[in-house]
């Protein structure tokens, strides 16, 4: 077993200090690339900190909506399959609420404040 | 540095011209190169921008128009009043420039969260629309027998495209597939009307001026096929940076678009319009794929490459928002 701090910890404590102390101090197209850099480290920091319970729930609606057993790449697959050859399509049941739930995860490690994510997060916390 | 070769290319097509200054590369790629400079003249400096591929670069990719042909579209965009810049020259081999054109350089802003957020743009803002729809209107609009050799598309040949292109990343995406088959249930077929098609008309390639469109840039994807595909792609999401009730990059409505292209004697089909746009939103996903792995698989491997690759993400949910939208 690993010692603390996590990862995350870890990782969120070096993306603060470029954002707090570096970034303000650099100019030009490498304050550019250090934005990009210190977003890839906070989205790093979302990835370990959600994936895991993601990724559980996705496989479990995929097990169901498929009835086969698998790792997360192989129920994406046989699913992805079953949607080329309309053997799964909008009409079967728990399919567009999978691909939005599997959606609404991926966007919330990727791009958090991308507009139509939270138009839509917007729209579940009202309904 | 190329300085030595541009002054001597200048004096062949601008009488007088002494030199070049403040040269400078905007932007590159393997295989093509954009260039600011400004031409040294007695009577007054003129502001130009080269577009090559370097010398030893001559093979374009099999989409790209080859850079004869961009110079061939700009100057005729220019010749019948479009908001083009003027062609000033085209490369000869024995320049040592390699192979491409030289042409003014127009200025104003192609950022597009300069242009949406920007007080010096609001007043063009309400206008960008109904004017792209103009211009849109005129590309579609030029003489065809001006125009020079194109690949043909239709939206059967763009699918099978794109989907091998997906297929051939081996990484399942139940949304792009869902999306896929939407695109060949929903095939309009074979456009009535075949036209030259931009191909890439949307922020980054268009200038705009606080007076409104000032140029439309990069004819690289330029082709012949359904005119509906310029007005599907510039609706896509993607392009809308934040403004997501102002389908037209986030300045404007399809209505406004569609008024200003209808307004020149072009007519609209907002079905295959919203085809387009579908079928833009999955192209750009796929494209983003393709950005990651050109990051894995080297040469540039470089940070930008690798976090466009996480934003095929955004065209899933922008997808499902088309094709599955929650009630």
């Amino acid at each position: 077993m690993q010692d603390e701090p996590t990862p995350d910890e870890l990782i969120k404590a070096v993306a603060d200090f470029l954002r707090n102390e570096i970034a303000p101090a650099i100019k030009g197209h490498n304050a550019f690339k250090l934005r990009v850099g210190i977003n890839a480290l906070d989205l790093v920091t979302r990835q370990l900190t959600l994936a895991q319970a993601a990724d559980a729930t996705e496989a479990a609606r995929l097990k169901q909506l498929l009835g086969t057993d698998g790792s997360l790449i192989e129920l994406n697959r046989a699913l992805s399959e079953k949607i080329a050859t309309g053997e799964v399509d909008l009409q079967t049941p728990g399919l567009a609420d999978h691909l939005w739930q599997t959606t609404m995860d991926k966007l919330a490690v990727d791009q958090p404040n991308y507009a139509s994510y939270k138009r839509e997060l917007g729209d579940t916390s009202r309904s | 540095m190329i300085e030595a070769e541009l002054t001597r290319c200048v004096a062949s097509f601008h009488p007088g011209a002494t030199g070049v200054s403040g040269t400078a590369k905007l932007s590159g790629g393997a295989s093509q190169e954009t260039w600011t400079f400004d031409i040294v003249h007695p009577s007054g400096n003129v502001g130009a921008i080269l577009r090559r591929a370097p010398p030893g670069y001559g093979a374009a990719p099999s989409r790209a128009a080859g850079l004869d042909a961009e110079a061939t579209l700009m100057q005729l965009a220019h010749d019948a009043g479009l908001p083009s810049p003027r062609v000033l020259h085209v490369l000869k081999p024995e320049e040592g420039l390699g192979t491409g054109f030289i042409m003014a350089r127009v200025e104003g802003e192609s950022i597009a969260r300069k242009i949406l957020r920007d007080e010096q743009f609001a007043k063009a803002r309400p206008l960008l629309a109904r004017q792209l729809g103009r211009v849109a209107a005129g590309i579609h609009g030029l003489p065809a027998a001006k125009l020079p050799k194109l690949r043909q598309m239709t939206a059967t040949r763009e699918i099978g495209d794109l989907e091998r292109e997906y297929r051939s990343f081996d990484w399942p995406r139940p949304v792009f597939e869902l999306a896929l088959r939407w695109l060949r249930d929903h095939d309009p077929g074979p456009s009535a009307e075949v036209t030259l098609v931009h191909g890439d008309f949307r922020h980054g390639n268009l200038i705009i001026g606080p007076d409104g469109v000032r140029a439309v840039l990069d004819w690289e994807l330029a082709h012949f096929g359904d005119p509906m595909e310029d007005l599907g792609w510039i609706c896509v999401n993607s392009w809308r940076f934040g403004e997501i009730d102002k389908p037209v990059g986030g300045f404007g409505s399809r209505e406004e678009l569609f008024a200003g292209y209808e307004e020149v004697g072009r007519k609209v089909d907002p079905v295959r319009a919203m085809f387009w746009e579908v079928m833009g939103t999955l192209r750009w996903g796929v494209m983003c794929c393709g950005m990651m792995q050109r990051f894995r698989a080297g040469p540039d491997h470089s940070m930008e490459r690798a976090m466009i690759g996480r934003r095929a993400s955004e065209t899933e949910i922008d997808l499902l928002r088309l094709l599955a939208p929650r009630a």
